[in-house]
């Protein structure tokens, strides 16, 4: 007896209308546990394998790898799920799980069909959280996320068909980027994990969801994107490059972009280009940096999010130019806030450092220097946007005299439970990393590693400072930033309304050479226009041809 | 009951005629004609099925046993026609009730009915036949209640088009008698299959050879074939709209199968286009439709003489796939013949609907109707696209299988005036897009809905020509079945 979590949670998802208060609240907490607790009692192997229309699916395939994203996502539909207990909306708390199963799903697939199936499903079923806002501009960035969602499943789905076409068989294993058809499995992948210029979506769309939207959203669907990468395309070199420039690009973005969600979202590429080089380098610590990243990641990014989506609830913004002083009034979450903080920066005995060393040691094998010297760069980066911005403009800084309540007790044990796991990964990373899907003999607890990463962040702080005495930090100010989502928001649609103008415009300059053409061919067409003959020259016409042919064949 | 399957097709629609006329009752007579014509497509889907694996059904007319009685042969050669035929009538009768309601004055409309189902009668009666002079009768049966149709039109101007047509197609069918006539003096039988057998010994034959030419220029009158096209437009354009909808889609296309008949199946290809120059004065023929054909079309005012002249242009098309005499070409011809019923039937049947609301189809009326009336013009972008042949809708594939035959059979030059043609035929088509969506109207017009009934048939004939285009396996396989049995006869 085979019991698919993923299958488990959308059933379990079903009758979460029909409860009411705290019989809903226990079964929503209920849901995670019994489906990590069914993917843990599954042997590893194919499983729930059947035939289809001629195609062999295998719908249920454990082995490390699956397994480490699949209880990786589990624990996020916990934990999101606890932080949307005090919720009286029905509609996201069913979304949730179903969302939250369509990565599980994916991550448990055996074979394409089933991948693309949980792909479209992550897609479908996650805008729900965007719109759950309600609002008219929620709906709007509903559609444009969902373009970018259903574009990625149309290319899946190409790419697929193409893949078995040229024989790679129906089975999700290696992919590669040397075929037309990986290649498109790839550009969809890339969509999803926001590679640089298809990451436009991501930072448009995330923060415009709700707060618990949010944090569900930073969870599963790039992180299944990166699922798919490590399984299908590990050691592909030019993910190197991609993920250099995705780990670099956003901390500019990051540190002058007022709205701390979008902050977030923007450090959350950063934190996926690392994910991304450390697939792209492949081998035993690549993939294993890559998965062990990931599974922190969705940890002390989704405790970002909270904390600052507990900000949003109480204050009714999270701008860091109306933020500032909140530590008075929300000490807890402030704490919680700063271990996700200090997780991200990658300090020693919180998750970053434990994980994020294991992909520099990866590229240093590689020796490959300039890599290795750009993602030190974004490390230092990342402490700035993400390990003391966020903290700092919306506990610290100026006191903008917000005399708020605490944030809801659920949010809090929501916030304790991820905060709970990142220090339990920078304490004992050894019990991340026997998880792993391949082994290794690595130790993140070395002096190199500790000193380096210390002089890292110590000099960044540093820097911090300086920037902020002299006043030459890039202030918080309301504005908006251009990024990749103005080619879809404002080029196109110019372009679009420019050339409609322009034609016409042209339209109206050449209406009097229309008018000439236009008597001239009614005059001289006149007798193509009516071109009724009479019935005379009809019969002419026959007698014609028929004496034509006789005269041709018979003679 | 099913052994009967091939007269009862031809028998319910019969029947249905005079009955129309003696109930005298506008609703019984329009049911009789949906009954014999849904009747029909059951029984020409019945019969497909049935020769679907390459069986012949052979059906002696009153037990009178061929060659001296009457047969009805159905094989995969007329099986296409035959559903074609009763489906475009399905969907005829359908759209019909609410369009005629409008045109015709109440007291002739059970004759009108009683006209549809004796053309439906001589259509199929035509492709089921087994039988030269047999299928001459039903070609007469099919002709003159064409001319009845189309003198019905709403303007005096049909009555002109439908003498036309009368005089025309009259010389028409008694050329075909005449070469009837000259072939059964030289074989002395009337049956198909028994003359298929007795000709080759004579293939030398003055009057044999006279017969086919005879045969041929009538037939090409009877489907329009350039130079010999003259009375089409105006009965096209000038009959009731939903007799344009029934006419286009289905007489010049089984006048070609009749002559696609006569050809593989009674004179042989190894004489028609072996022996006589049929090949190279078909293809010249062709040419010249979808050159002249569609440069007029593209000078036309009235949507539905623009069409009419469509029409010729794309018989030019049909006509080539045919005269190559391969297997391929019969294929596309085939092909065409079933695209084009459906997507010239669509095309008249939004036409229909544009005259009803627009009091008239000239495309200066229709300007910046796109608006008011926005599903009958999309279902006339849709349909038009077809015609053009943009892929990915019916209109493509056929012409991709038609280009196909040629480059195979190396007729360079035909698939350039292909090319050109498909050009003039997005000039066109493009006129009345224009028009309908991209100009504006100089007043606007207030305009019903269209009748469900009508609205329904269209989309219905648009949704067909949309699934052929993209999935043409099922029509292709008809095609190439019809081609097989043809080709295959005359090998």
């Amino acid at each position: 007896m085979t019991i698919n979590p993923a299958l488990l949670l959308i059933a379990g998802a079903l009758p979460i209308p029909l409860l009411r208060g705290r019989l809903r609240a226990v079964w929503m907490m209920l849901l995670a546990p019994a489906a990590l607790a069914a993917l843990w009692t599954l042997p590893e192997g194919v499983h729930g394998s059947f035939e289809i229309l001629g195609l062999q699916l295998e719908t249920l395939r454990v082995d490390a790898l699956a397994r480490i994203f699949a209880t990786a996502f589990l624990a996020a539909a916990l934990i999101s799920m606890v932080y949307a207990l005090h919720l009286r909306d029905a509609l996201q708390q069913t979304v949730i799980p179903i969302y939250a199963s369509s990565a599980v799903g994916g991550a448990l697939a055996g074979d394409l069909i089933t991948l693309f199936v949980f792909w479209e499903l992550a897609g479908l079923s996650s805008v729900f959280l965007i719109w759950a806002q309600r609002t008219e501009r929620a709906y709007r960035a509903g559609m444009r996320y969902l373009v970018a969602q259903v574009a990625s499943g149309l290319l899946m789905l190409g790419g697929i068909v193409l893949h078995v076409n040229a024989g790679g068989g129906l089975e999700f294993g290696f992919i590669g980027a040397s075929s037309a058809g990986g290649l498109l499995i790839l550009l969809a992948v890339g969509i999803k994990c926001a590679f640089p210029i298809l990451h436009a979506w991501l930072t448009d769309t995330y923060p415009e969801a709700t707060i618990v939207g949010t944090v569900a959203l930073s969870a599963f669907t790039t992180k299944f994107a990166v699922y798919v990468l490590a399984r299908g395309f590990p050691g592909t070199g030019e993910l190197v490059w991609v993920g250099v420039v995705m780990a670099c690009f956003p901390i500019f973005y990051a540190v002058i972009e007022n709205d701390l969600r979008r902050v977030l979202a923007y450090s959350m590429i950063n934190q996926l280009g690392f994910m991304v080089a450390a697939v792209g380098v492949g081998g035993t610590l690549g993939v294993n940096g890559a998965a062990a990243h990931a599974f922190a990641d969705i940890l002390f990014k989704g405790l970002l999010f909270m904390s600052m989506g507990a900000v949003l609830l109480r204050t009714g913004t999270a701008k860091g130019s109306e933020l500032g002083g909140l530590y008075k009034s929300m000490p807890q979450t402030m704490v919680l806030c700063v271990i996700g903080a200090a997780s991200i920066s990658a300090f020693p005995l919180f998750s970053g450092f434990a994980t994020k060393s294991i992909i520099m040691e990866a590229v240093a094998e590689e020796h490959r220097t300039i890599v290795w010297l750009l993602l030190l760069f974004a490390s230092a980066g990342v402490f700035h946007h993400a390990g003391i911005k966020i903290p700092f403009f919306s506990f610290f800084a100026h006191d903008r005299g917000h005399r708020v309540a605490e944030a809801p007790l659920n949010m809090r044990v929501a916030m304790g439970l991820a905060a709970a796991g990142s220090i339990l990964i920078g304490v004992a990373p050894n019990l991340l990393y026997g998880l792993l899907p391949y082994e290794m003999d690595y130790s993140a607890y070395t002096t190199s590693h500790v000193i380096n990463q210390v002089q890292l962040l110590l000099l960044a702080s540093m820097a911090f400072t300086v920037l902020m005495r002299t006043g030459l930090y890039p202030p918080e100010l309301p504005s908006v930033n251009l990024d990749a989502d103005v080619i879809y928001r404002r080029l196109l649609p110019r372009l679009w309304r420019t050339s409609v103008t322009g034609l016409t415009r042209l339209r109206d300059a050449t209406a009097p050479l229309h008018a000439r053409a236009g008597r001239l061919t009614s005059s001289s067409t006149r007798p193509l226009q009516t071109a009724s003959w009479t019935t005379d020259v009809m019969v002419l016409w026959v007698a014609l041809l028929l004496a034509l042919f006789l005269l041709i064949s018979l003679l | 009951m099913t052994a009967h399957l091939p007269a009862l097709q031809v028998v319910i629609p019969l029947l249905a005629a005079p009955l129309c006329v003696l109930l005298r009752s506008r609703t019984i007579a329009w049911l009789l004609f949906l009954a014999a014509a849904v009747a029909a497509l059951v029984c020409a889907s019945v019969l497909a099925w049935q020769v679907a694996d390459g069986e012949v059904i052979h059906y002696a007319m009153g037990g009178w046993e061929p060659p001296a009685g009457i047969e009805y042969v159905i094989d995969r050669a007329n099986v296409p026609v035959l559903i074609l035929v009763a489906a475009i009538g399905v969907a005829a009768a359908v759209y019909c009730r609410a369009s005629i309601a409008a045109e015709i004055e109440a007291s002739r409309i059970p004759l009108f009915y009683a006209c549809l189902c004796l053309n439906l009668t001589g259509l199929l009666g035509i492709t089921a036949t087994g039988d030269a002079f047999n299928a001459f009768v039903f070609l007469e049966i099919t002709s003159l209640s064409s001319y009845a149709l189309v003198a019905m039109g709403r303007r005096r101007r049909a009555l002109l088009a439908a003498f036309q047509y009368l005089i025309v197609g009259t010389i028409g069918a008694t050329f075909v008698l005449i070469g009837i006539g000259l072939a059964y003096a030289v074989t002395g039988t009337l049956n198909m299959a028994d003359l298929a057998q007795r000709l080759p010994d004579i293939y030398g034959n003055r009057a044999l050879g006279a017969a086919v030419i005879f045969v041929f220029v009538g037939l090409a009158i009877k489907m329009a074939l350039f130079p010999l096209h003259g009375w089409l437009p105006g009965a096209y354009a000038e009959s009731p709209s939903a007799v344009s909808v029934f006419l286009s889609a289905t007489n010049t296309k089984v006048a070609i199968y009749l002559l696609l008949r006569f050809a593989f199946g009674v004179f042989g290809a190894a004489l028609v286009f072996g022996r006589m120059p049929i090949t190279e004065v078909g293809l010249v023929l062709a040419c010249l439709a979808m050159l002249v054909a569609s440069a007029v079309a593209c000078f036309q005012s009235d949507f539905k003489y623009l069409l009419a002249w469509s029409s010729i242009a794309q018989v030019g098309y049909i006509v080539a796939g045919f005269s190559l005499a391969t297997s391929d070409g019969v294929t596309a011809a085939y092909l065409h013949v079933i695209n084009h019923a459906v997507i010239k039937g669509a095309l008249f049947a939004a036409a229909g609907i544009v005259v009803l609301r627009l009091g008239a189809a000239r495309l200066s009326d229709m300007a910046g109707m796109g608006r008011t009336m926005p599903w009958t013009f999309a279902a006339i972008v849709l349909a038009g696209l077809g015609l053009v042949g943009v892929p990915p809708t019916a209109g493509f594939v056929s012409k991709w299988v038609l280009a196909e035959a040629l480059i195979a059979d190396g007729r360079w030059a035909v698939l350039a005036v292909l090319l050109v043609s498909s050009l003039l035929s997005l000039v066109y088509v493009g006129r009345v897009i224009e028009a309908g969506w991209f100009r504006r109207h100089s007043e606007s017009v207030a305009v019903e809905r269209p009748p469900l009934t009508m609205s329904a048939a269209m989309w219905a004939l648009v949704l067909v020509s949309l699934v052929f285009g993209l999935v043409p396996e099922w029509p292709l396989s008809l095609a190439e079945g019809a081609s097989s049995v043809l080709v295959g006869v005359a090998k």
